[in-house]
């Protein structure tokens, strides 16, 4: 019984808890607009989202896969700035400057050998991604531009540069997207051909998924080790927390911010990469003067991930499943934006979440006639670090 | 002298909405709120006005169609910005993360509603402009500044100077100014002499929702006939001026009018002969006021006079 009362009151449970309370309340608003909007088929359609990538069976779920391989990496970015008290928002501009980088060495650079050759890929577009983000990261630590302010600019110039460069480089004119990457350049299957797949006469009906997924879980279990074992990780963790106090502790917390944003933009321009290194039947660059989704959706990934890199592999993979189900739905006549409203009103109750947090110990705590004391401590304790407080684990 | 007229009209319509939004900013800014989902209200702000014109052209056309809108354009800022303020202000929660919410939902909901109201369930909303004032009477006769002012032009401009000296006046020349620039830069002080710190910070943000409505509307009636659910950025743009600005009225309309002539070179490039003949691709443009507020950032941020307690939520109990 004590076990179990220590167990709820831990942080990490009361984090979960707090997440799966605004994904909840998110899903309920997201219900009542289907209702508002067409009263005699919400309920089916509400289910069609519930059911995501079930929708079509193994191959459905290894398109969850597929599309939630790129928010992992967003969200891995956005979530390792914000562990250094930074906010990336500009996770769409490196990963589309990743992307193109990605596609022009799969279609150009067809000297390389086949495991080389996406492999280069990806550290191309982990470069790009880095010094996409390199510019905001000096900015905010030499001439103090808000990162807020400056990875937006950085988004709208990398988006129009990528259009500007594929157009010149990789562009298929006629169906005007980015051509077909190389084979040899293409991301292994690493196995997951003999899962995510629906019979099709003799053959395989293949869902898009590829080793991304693998990579992408390796990445994420690679943060954590760097965020929670490290002294470079103890560090960039300690500028979050408090600037002055790492500054006055030795730690040099400029470089601290340019590193951590050229991490993040590193992470995102892999999850270009590896979304548009799947092949003929994977995605290609679309040439629109629109923001990559997957850049702005690293938002939410990251805060129902609490930043904790293992979190964010789950709420990616949430994401891209509820946005699958949007997507079945439009076989009802439903909009599948109503899928981005469901994201936003997540978020915004993501960010009421410092006072579940502090609420639901407070209760659990009550009964305890000697931990009350310290419960109020804590409390208050809490209540002074909450500008902190994306940084709790 | 043509091309001269052309890109001071153009420049207006570029301007005008960025200062008007921009003096929005700096009112929540000043009160302490940061508010970063200027972009969102100004789509929510764009997006009913925009539809309630389409609607109504049938029945009524003109000026009058236009003060309608705007009056519906600054109601559904306003109603949108209590989100902001509520999570902002009595829930404390990060209001970077609150607005980022905010500007996720703005498109989103638009699309939502057009695709699901209109009858060919397309997202763009389309209207017929009939608001552009070819000359203004007595005014647009007076030569070159006529020309310059007070042709091609639309109420709107009007508005927006208006806005800007009225915002001239409330910051710096009543009560309500002095107590909101007080509760942006030490609200335990202003809480101290009974100044109600949670509702002059609810002023500001819902001020700054009403102004980034309204500007959603004037950016996009005069450069274009529909709208499709987005303001191209204009929001985050309007964040930039601000802090170029200063946070001040009038350094924020040098801004404006700075960034708006940037984006009239990015977009009418064509038409001005040194540029149009210089075969630089149209992306290339487009990237130059994003570019450009890039470089005035770098330079105009070291020296930064943001309000002190910008962003950081007021809790009674702290010290």
């Amino acid at each position: 019984m004590r076990k179990a009362k220590d167990i709820m009151l831990s942080d990490g449970a009361n984090n979960a808890f707090s997440s799966l309370f605004a994904i909840f309340i998110g899903l309920v608003f997201g219900f009542i607009v289907l209702l508002i909007s067409n009263p005699s088929e919400a309920v089916q359609g509400f289910t069609i989202i519930l059911k995501g990538g079930f929708n079509t069976n193994a191959k459905g779920l290894g398109q969850v896969l597929y599309f939630a391989t790129p928010l992992i990496m967003t969200g891995l970015s956005v979530g390792f700035a914000f562990k250094t008290g930074l906010f990336n928002i500009g996770a769409a501009g490196q990963f589309i400057m990743g992307a193109f980088t990605a596609v022009y060495i799969g279609v150009k650079w067809t000297f390389l050998p086949a495991p080389l050759h996406w492999m280069v890929a990806i550290l191309g577009a982990a470069l790009i991604g880095g010094l996409w983000a390199l510019i905001p990261g000096l900015m905010k630590a030499y001439l103090n531009v808000h990162e807020v302010i400056s990875t937006i600019m950085m988004n709208y110039i990398g988006m129009y540069t990528a259009n500007f460069l594929i157009k010149a480089t990789v562009y298929d004119s006629k169906k005007a997207l980015s051509m077909n990457t190389a084979p040899s350049s293409v991301l292994p299957k690493g196995g997951l051909d003999y899962v995510f797949y629906n019979p099709l006469g003799n053959g395989k009906d293949l869902s898009t998924v590829n080793s991304g997924i693998w990579i992408a879980i390796l990445l994420a279990i690679v943060m954590y080790i760097i965020l929670n074992k490290t002294t470079f990780g103890y560090e960039l963790k300690a500028c979050g927390f408090n600037k002055h106090a790492s500054r006055y502790a030795g730690i040099n917390e400029k470089r601290n911010i340019v590193l951590s944003m050229v991490i993040a933009g590193a992470l995102a321009g892999i999850g270009g990469a590896l979304l548009y290194l799947s092949g003929a039947n994977g995605r290609h660059i679309k040439v629109v003067d629109v923001l990559a989704t997957e850049g702005f959706n690293g938002i939410p990934v990251a805060l129902l991930g609490l930043s904790n890199p293992i979190g964010i592999i789950f709420s990616a993979i949430f994401i891209s499943y509820i946005t699958q189900g949007g997507n079945y739905m439009q076989t009802l006549d439903f909009v599948p934006e109503v899928i981005d409203i469901i994201i936003a009103c997540i978020i915004y109750f993501s960010a009421f979440s410092l006072v579940f947090r502090s609420i639901i110990p407070r209760i659990m705590r009550f009964r305890k006639d000697k931990a009350a004391a310290t419960a109020e401590a804590e409390a208050a304790v809490a209540g002074g670090e909450q500008t902190e407080r994306r940084e709790q684990e | 002298m043509n091309i001269v007229f052309l890109i001071v009209q153009q420049t207006m319509f570029f301007s005008i909405p960025l200062l008007i939004v921009a003096l929005g900013g700096m009112f929540t800014e000043r009160g302490g709120v940061t508010n970063i989902a200027l972009d969102g209200m100004m789509i929510m702000g764009a997006f009913t006005s925009i539809f309630f014109i389409n609607q109504m052209q049938g029945s009524m056309s003109g000026q009058t169609l236009l003060i309608l809108a705007i009056l519906i354009a600054v109601g559904t800022g306003m109603v949108f910005s209590l989100l902001l303020a509520y999570s902002a202000i009595n829930m404390k929660s990060d209001q970077i993360i609150g607005g980022t919410a905010l500007n996720m939902f703005a498109p989103a909901f638009a699309i939502y509603v057009a695709r699901t109201l209109q009858d060919n369930g397309v997202q763009q909303i389309t209207f017929s402009n009939t608001f552009r004032i070819p000359s203004v009477p007595l005014l647009g006769d007076i030569p070159i500044l006529g020309g310059l002012f007070f042709k091609n032009a639309y109420i709107t401009t009007y508005i927006g100077f208006t806005i800007l000296v009225l915002a001239v006046i409330v910051l710096y020349k009543t009560k309500f100014g002095l107590r909101l620039r007080a509760c942006g830069e030490h609200p335990q002080a202003a809480d101290s002499v009974g100044i109600n710190v949670y509702r002059m910070r609810y002023a500001g943000v819902v001020i700054s929702g009403a102004l980034a409505g309204l500007g959603g509307l004037v950016f996009v009636i005069p450069t274009s006939t529909n709208f499709n659910a987005t303001v191209a950025g204009y929001g985050f743009l309007a964040l930039a001026v601000m802090i170029f600005g200063q946070w001040k009225p009038l350094r924020i309309l040098f801004a404006a009018f700075f960034f708006g002539l940037m984006k009239t070179i990015a977009s009418a490039y064509s038409v001005i002969p040194v540029l149009a003949t210089a075969s630089i691709p149209s992306d290339i443009y487009k990237m130059v006021p994003f570019i450009a507020t890039l470089v005035v950032l770098a330079f105009s941020s070291k020296k930064s006079q943001a309000p002190r307690a910008v962003a950081v939520p007021y809790d009674k109990g702290s010290r």
